[in-house]
């Protein structure tokens, strides 16, 4: 702004603008789809142009489909201005898009065409591919089962751990007896349980919610307990002197002020809670996502270890968003959040 | 005389203050097994209506003697009573406005100032009195605001309004403007004495401020050091709005701080 002054555009005679400023312009807003799109054309003709060493099916449609991705990035990022915040999504994640693509070509050129890598133990892309579209049924049988274990053990676990840590936080006798039983059994890992809890419960299902649920509520009860605790007394003196009854202390003050202690605890309680669910559909459940990988492996299935391993990420890493979501809308009144 | 209670209680009449009643009170804390006295044989008596200052060095117990006041604390010995009748806990005909504001973070504005209402289970029925209790302090237009985006001064506002929506009979002031820029301090000094005045509640104000209380209170009782004993019981009979720079305040500004022993710097 300060560098233009009034005889720049007497000079030029009307206000335009010279041509290369425009192309830096289209550069510096498109360039980068059209790496993006380049890098997408690489990845379609290495799964075209060499002979596969092994024999997937689906190298063509993968080929296909990577001209299509190419096709997308290239329109969708130079005609953005027309497409609204879709296009500036993409313009935003284009960067991205050349890198996938960069290494998507790489992965197909060192395992597909000239084996660079060891074959049954770097599967390529397109046998990947094959395992999402031939072993779907028994891919979403597996994510279903993961998913309700996982949750049906996180929500008893959550709850508990809860309630346990806002009665230790507010009652001294709770606090008495809890404590000491809290501190010997919880830092014990959950998984350490595994082989009492399938003897002692009567399906393997109950034994690893119960397990789940063990995992989860140690840290939620000590962040809802120590959240509880934390809070500053003049908040009851001011309730108190309004006229607060204990419940009122309770639910109105205590636990909204402990709040963003507990989602800590939810936090770590899910992460933990899914070491325990993988370790567990390993060893003992037989359905879900660890078991999957544990039968993908007694096949030398490589594949379709791989594919069970990005989805269970995608699961794993849309739970924590899903409860960041949560808590963003719940703690819409702190300042400065934890970023995921 | 009894009559005339029950009629009160019936009709509901814009709250008026309360008399309150200190007789023979002492209080000390428990620190590692050690008494530490901080209220010595405190006696004092507040007409309704009142606005009393209590002015007193710095941790010399007077906070401690309006927390057993609010009915937060119980005294060790001697009582406290508000219109004949004993303070054992808290009860909102006595709200407390502290020196921070303690808004609660996790509740708008509008939500905080209902807290007692909600509290006493007749928020339903009353959402009106927020409302009004929200433009005695102006902040109407705040009412969705959450306390990290108020000012000091705002929120000692909303504070305010959260103790007034009660229609206290006793409204205790525990240094409420001792954390704000003085510029806010003198507008809100003159919000308070309006407020007083329109509602007729009596008023307990703790200040470390001399002209503070001089300028607000039509008593002024000064505290010795811990643990405190009455000092002095000051008059100030002077009319609202009162002037700062009056000779009279500033002749009775000079005494008090003899009386605190900072004659030879003043």
């Amino acid at each position: 702004m300060s560098t233009y002054s009034l005889s720049d555009g007497l000079a030029s005679g009307a206000p335009r603008l010279s041509r290369a400023p425009l192309l830096a312009n289209w550069v510096r807003e498109s360039g980068v789809g059209v790496l993006a799109s380049i890098a997408w054309v690489a990845f379609g003709l290495s799964c075209l142009w060499w002979e596969d060493v092994g024999d997937w099916s689906r190298t063509h449609s993968l080929g296909i489909a990577a001209f299509v991705v190419a096709a997308v990035a290239l329109f969708g990022t130079v005609g953005a201005d027309y497409l609204g915040s879709a296009g500036r999504a993409l313009r935003q994640r284009a960067p991205w898009l050349v890198a996938l693509g960069a290494f998507l070509t790489l992965w197909e050129v060192a395992t597909a065409k000239f084996a660079w890598l060891p074959l049954p133990f770097f599967p390529p892309p397109q046998s990947i591919v094959e395992v999402y579209t031939d072993d779907l049924p028994k891919l979403l049988d597996s994510v279903f089962a993961s998913v309700k274990l996982q949750l049906g053990g996180y929500l008893i676990g959550a709850t508990v751990g809860f309630l346990t840590g806002v009665s230790i936080g507010w009652s001294r006798a709770v606090g008495y007896w809890v404590h000491p039983v809290l501190r010997f059994i919880g830092p014990l890992p959950a998984t350490a349980w595994l082989p009492i809890a399938f003897f002692t419960f009567p399906s393997s299902w109950s034994a690893s919610t119960f397990l789940i649920a063990l995992a989860t509520g140690f840290p939620v009860t000590v962040l809802t307990w120590s959240g509880v605790a934390s809070v500053s007394n003049a908040y009851y003196d001011v309730a108190r002197t309004l006229g607060a009854k204990p419940s009122f202390l309770v639910l109105k003050v205590a636990i909204p002020a402990a709040l963003p202690h507990v989602f800590v605890g939810l936090f770590m309680g899910l992460g933990s809670s899914f070491a325990v669910l993988v370790v567990a559909e390993m060893i003992g459940v037989k359905a879900g996502l660890g078991w999957y990988l544990q039968w993908a492996q007694g096949w030398a299935a490589y594949a379709n270890m791989y594919a069970a391993l990005i989805v269970m990420s995608l699961l794993c890493s849309g739970a924590i968003t899903l409860l960041f979501a949560i808590r963003d809308r719940l703690l819409v009144w702190q300042k400065g959040t934890v970023k995921w | 005389m009894v009559a005339a209670a029950a009629l009160a209680e019936t009709v509901t009449l814009p709250a008026a203050g309360a008399a309150l009643d200190i007789e023979q009170v002492s209080h000390a804390f428990d620190i590692d097994g050690a008494q530490l006295p901080v209220l010595s044989d405190v006696s004092i008596s507040v007409e309704p209506g009142e606005f009393v200052a209590l002015l007193g060095p710095s941790g010399c117990g007077k906070s401690t003697l309006l927390r057993l006041v609010a009915g937060l604390d119980k005294p060790k010995a001697g009582t406290l009573r508000e219109d004949e009748s004993r303070i054992t806990r808290p009860h909102p005909s006595r709200v407390v406005v502290f020196q921070d504001p303690t808004l609660f973070p996790w509740r708008s504005v509008w939500d905080n100032v209902a807290l007692g209402l909600e509290a006493q289970g007749i928020l339903k029925s009353q959402r009106q009195r927020v409302d009004d209790a929200l433009d005695l302090v102006g902040l109407a237009s705040f009412r969705n605001a959450y306390p990290h985006q108020l000012s000091g001064g705002m929120a000692q506002r909303v504070a305010l309004a959260r103790a007034l929506v009660n229609d206290p009979k006793i409204l205790i002031l525990d240094e409420p403007l001792g954390k704000l820029d003085s510029l806010t301090r003198i507008t809100m000094q003159a919000e308070i004495v309006a407020l007083w005045q329109r509602k007729g509640f009596t008023t307990l104000l703790v200040t470390h401020d001399a002209e503070e209380a001089l300028v607000l209170a039509n008593r002024v009782i000064v505290f010795s050091d811990r643990p405190a004993r009455v000092k002095a019981d000051i008059r100030v009979d002077r009319p609202y709005p009162r002037h700062r720079g009056d000779p009279y305040l500033a002749d009775l500004r000079r005494q008090i701080l003899s009386l605190l022993g900072l004659d030879a710097t003043w």
